[in-house]
């Protein structure tokens, strides 16, 4: 209907929304500075699980697994050949994105809980594959430096601020091309295969490549998000990726809105915000240390269960569902 | 008068399917519904059975509210239900989909004796007891629906399109066994057909159903003689 | 020898596979969701099975503690957690993702309660007879009471969940019931109650599962082992070998798990652990996409 106007206007929305960002560093301490960058990292993986499972309709739980394969893409470069950072992340890219077309080849056959299965599955077993090969480092992993700031930035320009800088600047360019990717003719596809695939085919649609061509876009988003967690940890090592990842960021995903990429910033700030929260939570109540630690999986994973049950679709559409809902008995009361 | 309903109304959705149907059906009485593809026939069947919960309106049967009661309990106060495409469990052999009919019943001995007058009305049935039931033919099929029904002792009995699916021949004997199972049991038989003539050529009742709406009732052979009944539904 | 050695480990281990994909079955039977959390219920009945182990002194109650309660949570979870979803949950977008995500947020709230009432550390259950292997003819086999034990223990369990299936009115109804829920309803089924009794069994069957994969390894367990996340994949994928909708198709496709892992660690490298499950998987999705036995509507569901 209005899509010309829809995708010319955001783009300066975008650069905008960078500016904010900018200012923003700028102001808050350097914690919440890390907490920044942790929270662009989340956005872009979780937009990758949006993208994958809230349009295309196919679940994974193998994320974690795929965001490992491009931390070590980007961290084998780094130390092995000293790429450029730059060239890194789009090696990150790559080699997940080539990850994900074989995963997807293989989903395409499958569907719900097989491929539930099929990626944990994998979730499990990948990250352990480190240790068959001396060039990953085995448990200990390898260093993931990105380099210091540029000094044109000024002497007071922290590592934690560049690290913000850079994953925030990738989460804009991975939202802006999400969000365009969703409204081309793809992201069409990807609904109406969700929908009902026979009907989808029907029209005309190869689903089966248009399902792979999702989880090759995914991985490869997914993959820059390990890069990224990478460079904020500074190494990388399977324990980084373990099945409670690829299970937050289902969470993450679910909490914003399966299917709506405008709330993807609000999975990834409670993601963030948990374990804070717990600690705060674990205190008040003076809760021994083995409840403080495990406070924040009971609420990530308590908060998974509800959400599903009680705002199955997202804070967003659940929203919009009931409007259109109250809209309807009003129109048959009418009638 | 055993089967009572009045006023009773259901929804799918938005849609209306059944629309303030009133209807009675005396003991021992075999009804036919007949009327158009989506005129609310297997709705208002389901309905009866509990499969469907109404919208408003009451259905009562030998004196007691039944509206909205589950089909598990309905069971056990004697409304069979066999329901729409030959409604058997093709995992399952032929005696096993028989026993789930008496499954509730518990005793051994009554599930034993009604198995034999099963095998005793469709030899058939007893010829391929052990044999797993999709292996059958389409009118074996619906005569295993119907044998698991009357496994459960029914006194009411709701048949949702019996030939659907079946030769002409096969349709006769279905119909025949219908007519002769009514009387020889003294159920009570509500009947939803597709195809009018048959169903309207056994039955006692006939009842026309129209977009959800009764719109006559009449003896079977009045209905049939009817022109306007004829024109619309018996095709000549 | 070798050959053999490597045969019975497997066969073992994949007498432990089934019972974990048994209930994935019974699960997915009776409910149509593959239960992810299946594990953790395992692990849960575990400690159960611990608690009465330090208590009572015997393996022997243990067992049976852990059924029992494996059980009651199982139920527990059917009747709140799973009825609350059909409810809420089935329709929109995450309609056909909702039971996935429910379930592995159920697995974490177990593994978090877990952690905070018995503590991160690892405990341990001593096995009730010696895990030292046989010998024959001099020389000693891996193979040992226990994990004789174990498989006539699983082959027992299975003998009795086949007689309970095959032979009485309650399997009846629970096979009516997965097969054509509405059928079984009519004839007087009450269904609701049967799929409970459906994730109620297949709580006692993980739980042995779970015992045994503890006592089968070294003893040791904690809620964050990596024995019950592959206890979780193996069963997964052997439920998926044999088809996800059958019980012989679970005991049949265990063991093939569970041999042919036993095959890859022994003949190409004991590396591939973990992802070995994986491969397996994949071959066996490609080359026989409905399962070991054969159904229809088998990936597509």
């Amino acid at each position: 209907m209005h899509k010309s106007k829809k995708q010319s206007t955001h783009l300066p929305l975008f650069i905008l929304g960078g500016i904010v960002l900018v200012i923003l560093s700028g102001i808050v301490d350097e914690l919440r500075v890390y907490q920044g960058a942790t929270i662009a990292v989340y956005v872009i993986a979780i937009s990758s699980i949006i993208l994958l499972t809230g349009y295309s309709g196919q679940v994974s739980l193998g994320h974690g697994a795929l965001m490992a394969v491009g931390a070590y893409a980007a961290a084998v470069l780094r130390a092995e050949f000293n790429v450029p950072i730059i060239l890194c992340f789009i090696a990150a890219v790559l080699a997940a994105a080539v990850g994900g077309t074989l995963l997807g080849a293989a989903a395409a056959r499958l569907s719900g809980p097989y491929l539930a299965g099929t990626t944990l599955a994998l979730a499990i077993g990948l990250p352990s594959l480190a240790n068959q090969f001396p060039i990953l480092g085995g448990e200990q992993g390898l260093a993931f430096d990105v380099g210091f700031p540029p000094l044109a930035l000024g002497e007071d320009f922290t590592q934690y601020k560049w690290y913000f800088w850079i994953a925030a600047l990738a989460a804009l360019i991975s939202m802006w091309s999400v969000r365009n990717i969703l409204n081309s003719a793809y992201g069409r596809s990807w609904r109406a295969g969700r929908g009902n695939e026979v009907a989808a085919q029907l029209a005309g649609i190869n689903t089966a490549r248009s399902k792979v061509l999702a989880f090759t876009i995914s991985a490869g988003i997914a993959g820059l998000a390990g890069a990224l967690l990478a460079m904020t940890i500074g190494t990388v090592s399977p324990s980084a990726f373990p099945l409670a990842l690829s299970f937050s960021l289902l969470t993450g995903a679910v909490l914003s809105g399966i299917s709506t990429l405008g709330g993807v910033i609000i999975g990834s700030v409670v993601l963030v915000a948990i374990p804070e929260i717990a600690d705060v939570v674990a205190h008040r109540l003076g809760s021994s240390e083995s409840v403080t630690t495990n406070l924040p999986g009971l609420i990530v994973s308590g908060l998974l269960i509800l959400t599903v049950l009680f705002v199955p679709n997202g804070p967003v559409e659940q929203h919009r569902a009931r409007k259109a809902k109250h809209e309807a008995a009003h129109n048959s009361t009418k009638k | 008068m055993s089967l009572n309903v009045s006023n009773l109304t259901v929804h799918h959705g938005a849609i209306c399917a059944v629309n303030q149907v009133s209807l009675a059906v005396p003991t021992g009485t075999l009804a036919a519904i007949i009327g158009a593809n989506g005129a609310g026939k297997t709705t208002l069947l389901r309905a009866l059975s509990g499969l469907n919960k109404p919208t408003s309106g009451v259905v009562n049967w030998m004196g007691q509210t039944i509206t909205a009661e589950k089909p598990e309990k309905l069971v056990r106060m004697g409304i069979s239900h066999v329901s729409e495409g030959k409604s058997v469990i093709p995992e399952l052999t032929v005696r096993e989909n028989l026993e789930l009919g008496a499954i509730w019943r518990k005793d051994g001995k009554e599930m034993k004796e009604s198995l034999d007058q099963v095998v005793t009305i469709f030899p058939r049935l007893g010829e391929r007891i052990t044999q797993r039931s999709d292996t059958l033919s389409g009118g074996e099929r619906q005569m295993l629906a119907i044998g698991r029904a009357i496994m459960s002792k029914p006194k009411l009995l709701l048949l949702d399109e019996p030939s659907l699916g079946l030769a002409p021949l096969v349709v006769e004997q279905i119909f025949q066994t219908i007519r002769d199972l009514t009387t020889q049991m003294r159920l009570t038989v509500v009947l939803v057909e597709q195809n009018a003539m048959g169903a309207l050529k056994i039955a006692d009742l006939g009842i026309v159903l129209n977009l959800g709406k009764v719109v006559a009732v009449d003896h079977a052979q009045v209905l049939i003689q009817d022109p306007a009944v004829r024109a619309a539904y018996l095709g000549y | 020898m070798q050959l053999l050695n490597t045969l019975l480990i497997g066969i073992t281990a994949g007498s432990i596979y089934s019972l974990m994909a048994i209930a994935f079955v019974l699960v997915w039977r009776s409910t149509r969701v593959v239960n992810f959390a299946q594990a953790g219920m395992a692990l849960l009945s575990t400690y159960f099975g611990y608690e009465a182990v330090s208590r009572l002194g015997s393996f022997w109650i243990a067992l049976p503690v852990a059924m029992i309660g494996g059980a009651l949570f199982a139920a527990l979870v059917e009747l709140v957690l799973m009825r609350l979803l059909v409810k809420h949950a089935s329709s929109g977008p995450i309609a056909g993702v909702a039971p996935i995500i429910a379930t592995l947020g159920l697995l974490g709230v177990i593994r978090s309660v877990i952690s905070m009432i018995w503590g991160g550390q690892d405990l341990r259950i001593v096995a009730p007879i010696s895990n030292n292997g046989f010998t024959i003819n001099g020389s000693t086999l891996v193979f040992s009471p226990l994990k004789l034990l174990v498989l006539v223990v699983v082959v027992v369990l299975l003998i009795l969940l086949s007689i309970l299936f095959q032979k009485t009115n309650l399997g009846l109804a629970l096979r009516a019931s997965a097969h054509a829920p509405e059928i079984a309803r009519l004839s007087g089924v009450r269904v609701d109650s049967v799929r409970t009794l459906g994730w109620a069994l297949a709580g006692a069957a993980g739980a042995v599962a779970g015992l045994f994969q503890t006592v089968n390894g070294n003893g040791n367990f904690s809620p964050d082992s990596i024995d019950f996340s592959l206890l979780l994949v193996s069963g997964f994928i052997a439920a998926v070998i044999g088809g996800l909708d059958s019980l012989l198709g679970a005991v049949l496709g265990g063991l093939f798990l569970g041999i042919s892992i036993s095959f890859v660690l022994m003949y190409i490298s004991s590396g591939l652990f973990f992802i070995a499950p994986f491969v397996i998987l994949l071959i066996v999705l490609f080359v026989r996409p409905q399962g070991i036995i054969g159904v229809k509507a088998g990936r597509r569901a």
